[in-house]
């Protein structure tokens, strides 16, 4: 085995055995993505002398006895999190040449460990979109299968992590951007109930809905990465001071104590790929097998979520995204006057799927529509929680599909917006309720794709989730 | 829904955002289709129902308001973005054409 290819639970062993440096497992990793990233395209920058020297300073911390858990652990994170004298563009020309001053809270937390930052991951451009064909900076390939989409809008780091470039990621979550790109590319991909994790240096899309969470190779990483980011910041006041339990040292639960939900709503889904909903129907079979009380639920609202979440993110979307002018940061286009270089700026430095969305958001929330699309949005975003809230009475916790589909073919959907929106029908529930769900890898279809298995909790529940989901990999 | 060329242009200006031709003819389509997709919530009854504009519960999280200086070097660091700069000051076009 490649050093490149270990968990960070190995990596953080062997590191402290001194069994190999910090340098060592760097540059396996730098050379695997030199290998490979030519092909998949899963980083938009890359910082090889920087990481290399990051990877020395982390050697001298374990020779000093200084080790944490992530100290000289290389990773990866999407281009949409700020990050310090590094390159942050989210894919988006506009930004091409921006480099923040600052570190997201997150990524402050796992650098102060010691972490190695190796590069930034390419994603949907602003995270707008579910293949990452919306990226200024080329599509994503599909590590299984270079003829499809690695899925969005977190897809460069998905590919990333499936495909050892890294010991793990770290993505943004608005409507399925980390646990959709999962399941496509078959790792684990955690999105934290909102205000679970800072939003602080995530490039805002979506404000009340963002969340950033770990994209790793197993449940214990995904747990161990979430326990060090997790927390109240005073630099985003949506944070909650709500203590966060030691997830990876709390993995064991006693089966039988379980109650698990299957709505029937995510397997009605017109348009469902067989193969998936029998591959996740044999799992709940075997969680069966296993104790795991077994009751079906329904979640009658879940056909609103994606409606809902195609009106509130594009109108949070357009008044964010307004700070994307030219004018203080970023590239700006040369005009004759201020109008221009707004309108100019913003012509040169946006793909279609931006514009598109900041038109749907204009018109959401100009005069005599607000009322008949946000607020009634807002409504109904009410009741789908109410759904959520009343299952969340009868069962600890609810297993569907990450996705109805496995990878599909790059430009597929490419050039039908509301094919590729409905590719987020079983995420964007839990996202429009502001509540906690893992994509964990559930084996392959006969074509060898990756299927996901998604696990929903309670506002919170992220204990409850990571002992199920390691109970079942 | 139908949204015309004419809307869709209207909607642009206020967005900030110039379109050829072409782009305003198929955002039109785009958008018509997209709208009819998400005007299915008319079929929900709300009657009565409250707006979620949040979800954690929180209320009224305050702090001192106090300055925190961030000090030199990521000063220089946010005057080094600017995408014209005369000095330590950012350069911006004048709002109105000039008038000779």
């Amino acid at each position: 085995m490649n050093l490149n290819q270990l968990t960070i639970k190995k990596a953080h062993d062997g590191l402290k055995k001194k069994e190999f440096s910090s340098v060592e497992l760097t540059q396996s990793c730098l050379d695997r993505i030199k290998e490979r990233n030519p092909e998949l395209n899963a980083f938009i920058s890359v910082f090889e002398g920087e990481a290399i020297q990051e990877a020395k300073k982390a050697d001298e911390l374990i020779a000093s006895k200084k080790q944490q858990t992530l100290t000289g652990i290389p990773f990866c994170v999407k281009d949409a999190i700020c990050t310090a004298d590094r390159r942050s563009t989210a894919s988006a020309k506009i930004l091409d040449n921006y480099t923040p001053s600052f570190d997201a809270t997150v990524i402050k937390k796992i650098r102060e460990q010691g972490a190695v930052l190796l590069g930034k991951n390419n994603c949907d451009t602003f995270g707008h979109g579910a293949s990452n064909e919306n990226s200024m900076y080329g599509p994503v390939k599909n590590p299984h299968d270079l003829t499809r989409v690695a899925g969005g809008s977190s897809g460069g780091t998905a590919a990333a992590v499936a495909d050892h470039m890294c010991i793990f990621g770290i993505g943004e979550d608005t409507g399925g951007s980390i646990r959709q790109p999962a399941s496509f590319c078959g790792i684990v991909g955690l999105r934290p109930s909102y205000g679970r994790n800072s939003r602080y240096g995530i490039m805002p899309m979506a404000s009340s809905l963002d969340t950033v969470g770990p994209m790793t190779k197993t449940v214990e990483d995904a747990a161990i990465v979430e326990e060090i980011i997790a927390g109240k910041d005073s630099l985003d006041a949506t944070t909650v001071d709500v203590g966060v339990p030691k997830y990876s040292k709390k993995l064991k639960v006693e089966s039988k104590k379980l109650r698990i939900g299957v709505p029937k709503e995510y397997f009605e889904t017109e348009g469902m790929d067989e193969e998936v909903k029998t591959k996740i129907k044999t799992k709940i079979g075997e969680m069966e097998k296993q104790g795991l009380e077994i009751v079906e639920v329904s979640l009658p609202m879940t056909k609103y979520a994606i409606p809902v979440y195609y009106i509130i993110v594009p109108c949070e979307d357009s008044s964010n995204l307004g700070r994307m002018d030219g004018i203080r940061y970023g590239v700006r286009e040369e005009a004759k006057n201020l109008y221009d270089v707004y309108t100019k700026s913003r012509r040169a430095g946006f793909p279609d799927e931006v514009k598109r969305r900041i038109m749907i958001g204009t018109y959401a929330l100009s005069a005599g529509y607000y009322d008949a699309y946000y607020r009634k949005a807002q409504k109904v975003r009410t009741l789908i929680i109410q759904d959520f809230e009343r299952v969340f009475s009868e069962v600890d916790l609810l297993v569907t599909p990450t996705s109805p589909f496995p990878a599909f073919k790059l430009g597929e959907k490419k050039d039908d917006v509301l094919a590729m929106y409905l590719a987020d029908i079983f995420v964007a529930p839990a996202a429009v309720a502001g509540i906690p769900a893992i994509s964990v890898p559930t084996g392959n279809t006969k074509a060898g794709l990756p299927v996901g298995l998604q696990i929903i909790g309670p506002r919170l529940g992220e204990e409850k989730i990571f002992k199920l989901a390691n109970l079942i990999s | 829904m139908k949204l015309t060329v004419y809307e869709v242009e209207q909607i642009a200006t206020l967005a900030r955002l110039e379109l050829s031709d072409n782009e305003k003819e198929l955002y039109a389509k785009q958008l018509s289709v997209v709208f009819d997709y998400i005007g299915m919530l008319k079929e929900v009854n709300t009657d009565g129902v409250p707006e979620t504009c949040q979800v954690t519960g929180l209320e009224d999280v305050v702090r001192e308001d106090k300055a925190i200086n961030s000090g030199e070097e990521i000063k220089q660091k946010l005057i080094n973005s600017f995408p014209e700069k005369m000095g330590k000051l950012l350069k911006v076009k004048a709002v109105f054409d000039d008038v000779n």
